[in-house]
This record gives C-alpha cells, structure tokens and sequence, in this order.
C-alpha cells in the first residue's frame, strides 16, 4: 500500500480489480497464494498475513496477472449474469451438465491447492483449564488478568501475533498513558502468573458441546523452517468457564460501485496509519452512519493525508468530534450520502447527493469530490460466531442494528465489543467484571479485586441504522451495490432471489452465495439480511440469520489431519509370522488392521499363476495359511453354553469336550452377522472364532448382549486374538506331515472332523484344531504368540518332502468358494438371512436364539428373496467380475429388470473354469436355468447350480 | 464434544465411548407372543425425540462398561447416567411423564 499497489485480486465472479478492504480476518477481497510448492496455502487474506523475510505471495483468480486479467470480460457480461445464472442456464438439457461441469469449474475456485504432501509437521495439544479467555484485546486482557488472580488455571488466545485487539491500531488512552503500555503491563503480569499461559497467533475456531473449543495456533514461519516445530498446532481445550471476547468486526455502507479498489472500511485506514505507519491514500473521503469514523478523518488529517470531506448520512452532528474534525479543515457534509465511486483500478471520484429531510431519498443537490480513497463506516457487527456455534441466542438491536448475544446456553460469557459494547472504558469494566464471575463459577473466588484501570467514555451520538444508500427519488439504483464483495453479490442479487421466491434467508444464502465464502460473509451478511427483509417487509429479526457453523477462520487439513499421516494414520497389525512371509515374497492384503499374505509369487509368475498353484498344492498335496488374524474370543463361565444357544442359530448344549461346531451368528433381525467355529476346551471353557476382520466387532457386540440384556448370565468373554499365532495345514498330505512332529493320534477315528486336542507339536504347546475352510483334511495348530514363527519354520522344513506350499488368502478364498462355503460380509451384506443362504441346516427348530423371530416375519419368508447360488459361465474360461448385476432376461438395451448380483467369482483351477457365488431373487427355484450378467463390453450368459462345486459330499472333509 | 459421566470411570471424552441408541428398548422375553407390527416396532421404530432422551452408551476405550445417560437432544445437556438395570435419574423421569 505504502508503494502504491491498489490492485491484489480479481473478484470471484465478475473479475472486478479489488484491493485492501479491511485489516483483519474478515477480508473479502484481498486473498493471496502464500509460498510454493507443496507447501504453497491458497486463499489466504492477506491482511491477516504475518510479514516474514522471504515471504512470496502471488494473487489468486486473474490471467496472465492482476492488473490484466482475460477473465474481467466477465463483467461486461455482468447484466447477463444475475443471480442463479448457472442453475438457470446449465440445466437443459441435463446431460449436458457433463460438459458444462468441467469448464465452469476451471472458471470458478480461487487459489490454487498443493499437489504434493505437505512436508511440513502438525501437533496437537488436549488441555484443560479453569477459563478459556477468547480474545487478548482490552476486554480480553482485563478478564484474563481478574481470573488469573483468583488463582485459576487461564489460557488466553488471540488470532493476532500481538495482543492488544482494536488498541493495536488505535491511540487511546488508559489511566491516563498510552493503551498499549496498560496492555504490555497486563502480559507481564499474566506471564508471571504460574497458571496462565498465553497464545498469540491463535485462533479460536470451532466452539463445541460441553465447553470444548477448538483452537488454532500458527507457528512464526522462521521457527517452523527449522524444522523444530510443528508448522502449527491443533489445541482441544476442555474448559470448565469461556470467556468470549472477540470483539467486533466494522461494515461498510453500500453503494454504487462500492468494491472499486480504494474503498476500505475506515477502522482499517486508521489502523494502517497508527499500526503500520502506512497512508491508505493520498486523498481520502470519509463515509460514515456513525461517530467512529470521525477518528479516522482526524488520525489521517494529523499524518498529513488529504481529507476532502466527511460524508455523514445523519442530518445531526456530533458535537466535539464534528470541531475536532473542522479544526483540521475538513468539510462535513451532514445529511449526506456518497451514492456512487468512479474509478477502475482505484478509485479517482465520488459522487455524493443531498438527503431529503426524512434522509430517505437522495433527492438533494449532487457533488463530484476527487479522491483516490473511501473510508467507510456503517457501524460494528459484534463477533457472535462462537457465541452462536456454542449454541447462545441472538437478539437483533434495533439502534445499532447488530445482533448481540442474549441467551447463554453452555458456561460462558460475553465481554467487552462483541456483547455490544463500543467504547474502550466499558470493554476494561466489562472484561474485569466477567472474568471473575467466570473464575468464581470455576471455583476461583478468592481473587482479590484491585481498582479497574479507567479509560475516558467519550459522549456518543446515536449513529444511523442504515446500510446501505437510499436511492434517488424515483427509487432506482443504478450500479451494481455489493453486499458480499466475495462472491459478487449485489443488492439487486438479493431482491431478485427474494421476486423468484427464495424467502428464506438459507436458502436466499444459497441461490446467491451469500456469505459463502471463504470470509464466511464477515462484513457484508447483516445486509444481506436486511436487504431481504426490506424486501420482505419485515423486520430483521423476522428473517433470522444463517447458521453461524465452524470454523470461525478457513483452517488447513494439515492442522486436522496432526501427525495421524502415511504409516501413522491408522496401526497395521502383523502376525509372529510377517517376516517370514516377507521373506517369501508374499503380496500383502489389507484384512481389516490386518496384513495378511495374499499370495506368494514365484519370479515371473502372475497372480493368477500364484493362486493356481497355491490352489492345486493344498487340494493334492498339502498347503499352509497363516490364520493367526482370525478371531478368538475366550468364553468362560457356568452359563457359556446358555450364552452360545442365545447367540448363535444351531444349539450348543451337547457339544462335548474335546469338540468344534460351526456356527451361524444373526442380529435381532435376523440377517446372518458373523460366523465361524467354537471349540469346547473344558465343561465351562470354550474358544470361539471370528472372522478377521469382526473380530473386534463381535467382541463389543457379545458384550452389550451380556451386560445389558443378559446381565444375569455368568459368562466371561476376553479377547484372546492376539495370544496365539495359528497356522493351517491343509490336503491330503497334511497328516502325513504333522504326524511326524507330534505324539497325538491323528487317524480318522482317533482325531475325526470337528476334533479338538491339546498337544505337542514341535516341541511347542499347542491347540489342534480339526476345521477346515477348504474342503481338504485341515489342521490349525495355534501355539501361544511368541512361537509363531518357530511353529511356521518347523512345519515348512518338515513338509519339505511333501511339496508344502504356502497359501494366501486368495487360494483360501478359491478353495472355499470351490466348496460353496460363504464369506460373511462378501457373501453377505446385511440383508441376508441363514435361510437365503440356503443354510436351514443349522437354524434351530427348538430353542430362542438372536434373530430367530425375525426369520418368521412375512418379509423374511418372501418367495423372491435374494438367495445364494453357484453360477457357472457357459464360456468356462470367462470370469464374471464380483459385483456383476444379474438379470434374468436380456434385452437389447437398459434398462433391464436386475435378479441378483455375483458376490465371489474365480478362475478354479482345480475344476479347470471358472465358479461364482451370487445372489438371486429365488435363485433356488431357477437352478438349471441361465442368466445373465451384462457388462460394459460384453454379455456374458450362465447357468444357475447348487452352491457348492467341488466334493459336495465331503468325502475329503471326512477322510 | 461431549462430556459422559460413566458411572465407573466419571467424567471422560466422548472419543472414549460408542454410542448404543435407545435404552429401555428391551428385547421380548418371549418374542413369538409378538406379532409382526410389533416385533418390527422393538427392531425398527426408535423414539426420536426432541428433547430428552434415555440412550445406551459403552465406556469402549475405558472400562468397557455399558449404561445408560439421560441427554437432551437439542442442548445436548447430560443430566446424568445410571447403571443398566437401575431406573432414570428423578428429573429424567419427571420430564419423560410430561413429555
């Protein structure tokens, strides 16, 4: 500014040349494209951007550059963009839209996101404390220091890098010396004090239930660089008391062409003069409803700044300040109102008009004044957004028109400006009195209560509650009058949405784009709303405001996402064997938290190579799988089996000692939840398994049966996963294979199907489990966590000589598809009962069990519902994909009434063609009939079966 | 983010516990007596009141306790919480009636 630059961005939808609007967060206009590379920030508001050395900073929205931009044609289109121009003209036809899509939104959007990782580090801090004090202006300090000196525990937070709110750009007084001496006075008493911490450069933005405030705080630049700390940090504060003082935020009046470069509100250009030492202008015309803004022609008359005039739309003149204001030879022009700015890249005239006496009209004598600024002033919005977020009421004042805070609903308290308080002595008396109220309601109430510092309470006149400029006489406006300089949203945008019915102040905001931008409507949206209510005829309050929703300032993922990132963002879970199948080579597969192998390649083998293999080994040879990820869950207690019967669909009471039974777990509704095999180890012990990834699921879900429906059931349930590492060896050579490393009999008839041992195996102690997931004679050896690998190692170099093959999942899911066994969640989604499974076989006719109800009600018995099948491909070698719709009847073009879908679909190499799962609208009664699957490049037909492809008898199971 | 009193723990972070909907919504002892419209009302049809609501919620990365809080839906107020099996605290009681 102090160069001359008046020109730092192009406006979002017309391209208008814009400047520096404010000196704060609530900037609309000046956004910028801070740094590069990845760690480039887009949009941010320059005027709130810490100056550093070797800051880069490019404007954002205009090519090849600011001052020429291609895209300001806009705005000669402009009278043929009004508001809704896209939902208006992009509609038909609609498929269009497609079209449409990709160059308005290379149109739209301002800066510019990173394509890289930011490389940059982000903490985050959980803290409680007594009294969270939000604002370290004068109201702010004064709270800070009365809490403080009870004895509570403190935290003040302020978005600037110094303390001091509105006193920083001002030159006020307090006892007497300057305002910024009281302040520096005040953060050496709080910085001595042991339970205060102070945090500049922090931004409260998110206030949520039960006093918990979400706080930002941005690092100085240089620390972060040398990578010593975090760029910045994420604070969860927990506070018993709030205190908001957040102050207040000026608005501008509106008129024609009020967004031309040049026009700023009149608190910024006093506070570029007082703070920075910097002239917003050379000539500088002063626009006001109110009394503030005299301080501003009076700051830039004493700095030298040329002054043509005061414009003030109330007829009356405030006493002490119009002379003040006289005395440096100002004109004041009461009664008065600037209607219009010339001007394109900066402002060069004014026009301002006569008010008629009632001040309605600009129907009065009319005058041009030179001047390359407007200062203007329609008076101060308290900062409400947090108030509202944490849920408060607002109250509409009708004198200031503002709304200010009037029903608490969580434990805090407003002080200072943003409760409508808008002179520095009243800040100070209200900050010390809120403090301690809130220190004493946080138990705090010895503080002592030393006399409150004074500063002077000037006489104020009422200021006009007027927002924008009347129009002339004959009611029309000419120029387009922004009310969110943002978005490009004009007065006639409003009246316009309101004339096409758009009543409703959310969705006026909506069709418009009314304070939806990334200012968040900060010093346009009361006039929006008074602009809609006027239209309306209503009063202010009657329209209401838009909801106030965090976050208060734009807030970078990087602060949200802190360090849960890359490997930390969730934990990975390795069985004792990882390395070893690291080590082979395997190709992992997320399984829940899991990694689990999903096959292991040879050199030059593909996928589908690997998976042959891996399925034609443990079907003639022997395989081994590491089901070390499947859930375990340690049952004990007098009622366990009670507990199973009501949890599981097939009964437990005479499972032996000694046995394993499958079984099928639904929800109260009867849709199948969870299966897998529970082992009785002793009268009162048994061992259920899960599927991988339930295991966790399962667990909480049996808890919340026990304890808040069967409380009465003496059942102990513990977690017992990751105790043991389990391998499975499977085929026909399996037994061969472990007989040679154990003592236990493990013939047919010594150790049948479904049996349960502890034994010896390796040396080790160990569980064997006689289950199987793939059809073939299976052992799972489990033996406690830390001999995993031991276990895994010993079995490998002994099934040497039997050609022992290690398998993944995807040969597991083969095999067991090849036997029609289901996968709960990929076979199941929900919405399928053990019924539609086709698994009758183990739903108990004879006791209750969780679900078992629902199988009776009439849409659980529905003929038509989706039922499990095989299909299998006319063309053998054609692998439907999972997921593939069925129908039953092709047509020569959608749409196509769909039957079912494929929910597992391999290449079987030991059946030498292809296999699937799906399920069907009454598929049991379409077996033998063919379907079809169309698919993007071809239709592929198939015939319907039994689930279940391979030794359907079980023969291998049993052998 | 909500504060929950649990019963054994006291005052924690809502990231330590899951949320289990209605309480009170007691399964059947004996389901077969219900007929379909009612069954379904047990499984389906959860009261969505604005206003005071008695909910299940599990203490998941404590101590793994479920019980039951009698919040406001709309202030998010907690006016207490109590162990499964015992009855709502007074003034949730009151306002229930009245509701």
């Amino acid at each position: 500014m102090a160069i001359g630059v008046s020109v730092v961005g192009r406006s979002f939808k017309y391209h208008r040349p814009r400047g520096v609007f404010s000196a704060g967060v609530e900037e609309p206009i000046a956004l910028i494209q801070l740094g590069s590379g990845p760690q480039t920030q887009p949009n941010m508001p320059a005027t709130a951007v810490e100056l550093s050395d070797g800051l880069v900073a490019n404007s954002v929205h205009c090519w090849p550059n600011v001052n020429r931009d291609i895209g300001a044609l806009a705005q000669w289109l402009s009278p043929f963009m009004p508001a809704g121009f896209y939902y208006k003209t992009f509609m038909w036809p609609a498929r269009r839209w497609m079209v449409y899509e990709r160059y308005i939104r290379n149109a739209a959007g301002l800066g510019t996101a990173p394509t890289e990782a930011d490389p940059d580090i982000y903490d985050k801090m959980h803290v409680h404390c007594d009294v969270l004090v939000i604002g370290g202006g004068p109201a702010g300090l004064a709270a800070a220091l009365a809490a403080g000196r009870s004895g509570a525990r403190v935290i003040v937070a302020d978005q600037q890098p110094e303390f001091g709110g509105q006193l920083l750009g001002e030159r006020l007084e307090i006892d007497g010396g300057p305002a910024m001496a009281w302040v520096a006075a005040a953060l050496d008493e709080l910085a001595g004090m042991d339970e205060v911490g102070l945090l500049p450069r922090t931004t409260a933005f998110g206030y949520y239930d039960h006093n918990f405030v979400a706080l930002l705080e941005r690092r100085p630049i240089a620390a972060a660089e040398t990578g010593r700390l975090a760029r910045e940090c994420l604070w969860k504060v927990r506070a018993k008391q709030v205190v908001l003082a957040t102050g207040a935020i000026e608005r501008p009046l509106i008129f024609a062409n009020n967004d031309r470069p040049g026009v700023m509100l009149a608190n910024a250009a006093r506070t570029y003069v007082n703070r920075y030492a910097v002239a917003p202008g050379n000539t500088v015309v002063v626009f006001t409803n109110n009394d503030d803004a005299y301080r501003t022609a009076i700051v830039l008359a004493e700095v030298g700044v040329k002054v043509p005039a005061l414009v003030d739309v109330r007829a009356f003149a405030p006493g002490a300040l119009r002379e003040q204001v006289s005395a440096h030879g100002i004109e004041v022009l009461n009664g008065w109102s600037v209607i219009n700015a010339h001007g394109g890249r900066r402002v060069r005239m004014v026009d301002v008009v006569a008010l008629d006496e009632a001040g309605a009209a600009a129907s009065g004598s009319r005058r041009s004044i030179d001047c390359d600024t407007v200062a203007v002033s329609g008076g101060w919005n308290p900062a409400v957004h947090l108030f509202s977020q944490s849920g408060g009421k607002l109250r509409f004042d009708n004198a200031r028109a503002c709304f200010v805070p009037d029903v608490s609903v969580q434990s805090e308290r407003s002080a200072g400006s943003c409760a409508g308080i808008f002179n520095l002595d009243g800040c100070l008396e209200a900050g010390f009195e809120v403090g301690a109220a809130a220190a004493a309601d946080a138990g705090f109430t010895h503080g002592a209560r030393p006399k409150r510092p004074r500063a002077e309470a000037p006489e104020e006149q009422p200021m006009r509650p007027l927002l924008w400029v009347p129009p002339p006489s004959n009611g029309k406006r000419f120029g387009k009058h922004f009310v969110d300089l943002h978005n490009d949203v004009t007065i006639a945008d409003i009246e316009l949405a309101r004339h096409e019915g758009y009543e409703s102040v959310e969705l006026t905001k909506r069709y418009t784009t009314l304070g939806m931008g990334l200012d968040q409507g900060k010093t346009g949206n009361v006039h929006g709303l008074a602009v809609l209510a006027e239209a309306r005829g209503n009063p202010i309050p009657a329209v209401g405001t838009t909801t106030f929703r965090p976050p208060y300032t734009p807030v970078s993922f990087g602060a949200l996402a802190g360090r849960d990132v890359g490997d930390l963002y969730d934990p990975s879970r390795r069985t004792p064997m990882h390395r070893w199948h690291e080590q082979a080579g395997a190709v992992f597969e997320d399984v829940g938290q899991w990694k689990r192998p999903r096959y292991y390649p040879r050199s030059g083998e593909t996928m589908g190579d690997a998976v042959d293999r891996e399925c034609l080994a443990a079907r003639h040879a022997v395989g081994i799988l590491d089901a070390s990820t499947l859930g375990k869950i340690d049952i004990q207690g007098p009622d366990a089996a009670e507990f199973l019967n009501r949890v599981y669909t097939n009964a437990w009471d005479r499972l032996p000692v000694g046995r394993c039974r499958y079984g099928l777990m639904c929800t109260d509704d009867g849709m199948v939840f969870d299966d897998g095999v529970t082992a009785r180890l002793g009268d009162a012990h048994y061992l259920m398994s899960t599927t991988s990834g339930g295991a966790g699921r399962v667990l909480s879900w049996l808890e919340e049966w026990l304890q808040t429906e069967w409380p009465t059931l003496k059942v102990y349930l513990n977690s017992v996963t990751e105790s043991w590492a389990t391998a499975s060896v499977s085929g026909p050579l399996a037994r061969a294979l472990l007989a040679g490393l154990t003592k236990t009999d493990l013939s047919a008839d010594a150790f049948p199907h479904l049996g349960v041992r502890e034994a010896v195996v390796a040396h080790l102690p160990a569980r064997i489990f006689r289950v199987s997931f793939t059809g073939e004679v299976s052992f799972e050896i489990s033996v406690p966590a830390r001999y995993g690998m031991a276990l895994w190692t010993t079995l490998m170099e002994a099934g040497q000589a039997y050609g022992i093959t290690p398998f993944g999942t995807e040969a597991m899911h083969v095999l067991r598809a090849e036997k029609g066994y289901i996968i709960t969640g990929q076979d199941t989604d929900g919405s399928v009962t053990p019924i539609d499974l086709g698994m009758d076989w183990i739903v108990s006719k004879k006791k209750d069990f969780l679900g078992r109800r629902s199988l009776n009600r009439v849409d659980a018995m529905r003929p038509d519902r989706k039922q499990l099948v095989g299909l299998l491909t006319d063309d053998p070698s054609d692998v439907l994909p999972e997921g593939a719709q069925i129908v039953g009847e092709k047509l020569p073009q959608p749409p196509m009434p769909m039957i079912g879908h494929v929910t597992s679909s391999y290449y079987s190499a030991n059946l030498g063609r292809s296999i699937a799962l799906a399920l069907i609208k009454g598929g049991r009664d379409r077996i033998g009939k063919t379907v079809f699957a169309p698919l993007v490049d071809r239709t592929v037909s198939a015939v319907i079966v039994k689930p279940g492809f391979y030794d359907p008898e079980g023969a291998r199971l049993h052998a | 983010m909500l504060l929950i009193p649990c019963p054994w723990c006291g005052l924690r972070d809502e990231v330590e516990f899951k949320y289990g909907g209605e309480a009170h919504n007691n399964r059947p002892l004996v389901p077969d007596v219900h007929d379909d419209t009612a069954w379904a009302a047990y499984l389906f049809m959860k009261k969505n009141p604005k206003g005071l609501h008695l909910e299940r919620w599990v203490h998941a990365a404590g101590c793994r306790r479920w019980f039951n809080v009698a919040r406001d839906t709309v202030s998010n107020r907690i006016d207490g919480s109590y162990k499964i099996g015992e009855k709502p605290p007074a003034i949730a009681a009151e306002t229930e009636e009245s509701a």
